[in-house]
């Protein structure tokens, strides 16, 4: 589980995160959501140790993420955030190969392989793998990062928005996957997104941000309530039941 | 983590550079050699000793610094340390006089000036240090200003200087590959190696440092420490190779950019040793075109600056287009 205790951080004076207290437990997919400038980006950057917070802490089961060791802290958690550029020239196996970096160091192993190969496989890059990174477009782009993250084979994963530049098929598929991920493998994959409806079909938890306050959490049939979206966005928001499903409407 | 055929394609290339530069040491050392081998060879192996460790620390300092900040058309000298070496030279010329500082023994020189670039940089970085500043941008910004203030200034005294004397001065300030001094090559070859060791045991860290600061991060990578200690080497290698040459800035762009053209992979552990190749083989070679087909006709350096100025040029035009 990941232990947010009293997080704070503010830039000028604003602040951005707002004393925040939360337990996630482990196992599942929970997705982060709430309007631009809720504190959605800064609270996974900081958890994922971009940023460091002005006072509070973040704990991995037991783990302090301030202070431990950068390498340890990299064979328990992942992290993917939204714009991806490597300046160097890459294929899509050498990024992969990144993922395997908290494990060893750069010298590849047969086991190490074995990962790559089925991250690979795993987002459908097989036959890309030898293609450069900048001959990709930007879904197959976003689907090698995730291949990376992968990869790294840790029990926590953190993604901001790895729904970007994705087409409604590779978007689907990439929810299912982390789905899977967790389900198969106990992964915990902690995801900010921005399509509501994305959250409640294939989240088993939401978290409701606003403000730099996490308002609400529980399971989609709570949080996909017309009221609080409603709210949480001040837009009018209606939900409804499709197909043995919420919806929202906006 | 490649396949056979790029991995066998890169081997060929390393193989190929490598036996393109032991043929130019070798033309350097025989060709047109005259009289007694027992002075030609150490007299020349002096100056081919000089080279290749320029070379190698021009060629390294630019790929690792374009590595941390992920810039393949800036150089190390963006921060200013071309602009301190030519002020340091100015003001010793306009205050001692021409005669008295070519009168210098040359290992006070190395030692002066060495120590003043690695001051410089010592208090440019304590802003990346210090924590005032944790942007490896700003700490560019600052160089570059702190560059244009030395300049100015060394524009000044330049101005005021006798007209004599500025001839001296304008002749140590273009890089002289003829007249490397025999007696500082141990003290620079046990610098540039030292530094060459600690880059050797980071190369998977620069690796994964090319892919960006949060990339790094989540990988479990101490970015802060290892782009500080990245930056202190390449102000080393700066340093040592302008203190025996002087200033060659275009230098490095146009090998570092020829080696991410001629070998096909991003991992360092390929790129840096063939960055050094070239950088010798463009060193050796063109001083052995220079002595023996021009006859001392030109300034490598001049023809150098010359074509990395070209290749810059075309980079840029290249990325604008792009």
């Amino acid at each position: 589980m990941i232990q947010l205790d009293r997080l704070s951080k503010s830039y000028n004076g604003k602040a951005v995160l707002d004393d925040i207290r939360f337990t996630l437990p482990s196992g599942g997919v929970t997705a982060i959501i709430g309007p631009n400038g809720a504190g959605k980006s800064t609270l996974l950057s900081i958890i994922g140790r971009m940023i460091k917070a002005d006072s509070g802490r973040v704990s991995l089961e037991g783990l302090d993420l301030a202070t431990a060791p950068g390498a340890q802290i990299a064979r328990r958690l992942a992290v993917l955030r939204q714009d991806n550029h490597p300046a160097a020239r890459l294929t899509v196996r050498d990024l992969v190969a990144f993922g395997r970096y908290p494990h060893s160091r750069g010298r590849i192993t047969a086991e190490d392989r074995d990962h790559i190969a089925r991250a690979l496989d795993y987002l459908g890059l097989a036959e890309l793998a030898d293609r450069f990174l900048d001959e990709l477009s930007g879904g197959q782009r976003q689907r090698a990062f995730i291949a990376m993250v992968l990869a790294q084979d840790t029990d926590y994963i953190l993604l901001d928005e790895p729904l970007n530049n994705l087409d409604i098929r590779h978007a689907v598929g990439i929810m299912r996957l982390i789905g899977d991920a967790a389900r198969d493998f106990g992964k915990t994959i902690l995801v900010v997104l921005h399509d509501i409806n994305m959250a409640a079909a294939y989240c088993d938890r939401i978290i409701v941000m606003k403000g730099g306050q996490i308002i609400r959490h529980g399971p989609p049939a709570e949080i996909m309530s017309a009221e609080l979206l409603s709210n949480v966005y001040e837009t009018p928001v209606s939900v409804h039941s499709l197909a043995e499903r919420l919806v929202a409407l906006y | 983590m490649l396949p056979e055929s790029s991995k066998r394609k890169i081997t060929l290339r390393l193989s190929l550079l490598a036996l393109m530069a032991l043929a130019a040491a070798a033309l350097f050392m025989t060709l047109g050699a005259r009289g007694n081998w027992g002075f030609v060879l150490p007299f020349r192996g002096a100056k081919l000793a000089g080279l290749v460790l320029v070379a190698v620390a021009i060629a390294l300092a630019t790929v690792v610094f374009q590595t941390i900040t992920r810039n393949r058309i800036l150089t190390p000298a963006i921060m200013g340390f071309d602009a301190l070496y030519a002020l340091i030279q100015t003001v010793l010329v306009f205050t001692l006089g021409a005669v008295r500082v070519s009168g210098f023994d040359p290992r006070i020189m190395f030692a002066v000036e060495l120590v003043m670039m690695l001051g410089f940089a010592a208090l440019l970085y304590r802003w990346l240090f210090g924590g005032a500043a944790r942007s490896l941008h700003l700490l560019l910004l600052v160089g570059i200003i702190f560059g244009t203030f030395f300049r100015a200034i060394a524009g000044l005294f330049q101005r005021l200087i006798d007209p004599g004397e500025f001839l001296v001065l304008q002749d140590r300030l273009f890089a002289s590959f003829n007249g490397i001094d025999e007696t500082l090559l141990s003290t620079a070859a046990l610098i540039i190696v030292a530094s060459v060791a600690v880059l050797w045991r980071m190369l998977p860290v620069l690796d994964v440092l090319a892919l960006g600061r949060e990339h790094a991060i989540a990988l479990g990578v101490p970015q802060d420490r290892m782009v500080a200690i990245a930056l202190i080497l390449v102000t080393i290698l700066v340093a040592v190779s302008t203190a025996l040459v002087g200033p060659v800035s275009f230098f490095g762009l146009l090998v570092a950019n020829l080696a991410y053209l001629i070998l096909p992979s991003a991992r360092h552990a390929v790129i840096l040793p063939g960055a050094a190749l070239i950088a010798m083989i463009c060193l050796i070679g063109g001083q052995v075109i220079l002595e023996r087909v021009l006859s001392y006709g030109g300034v490598l350096a001049v023809v150098i600056e010359f074509i990395g100025g070209i290749v810059f040029l075309v980079l840029v035009i290249r990325g604008a287009a792009r």
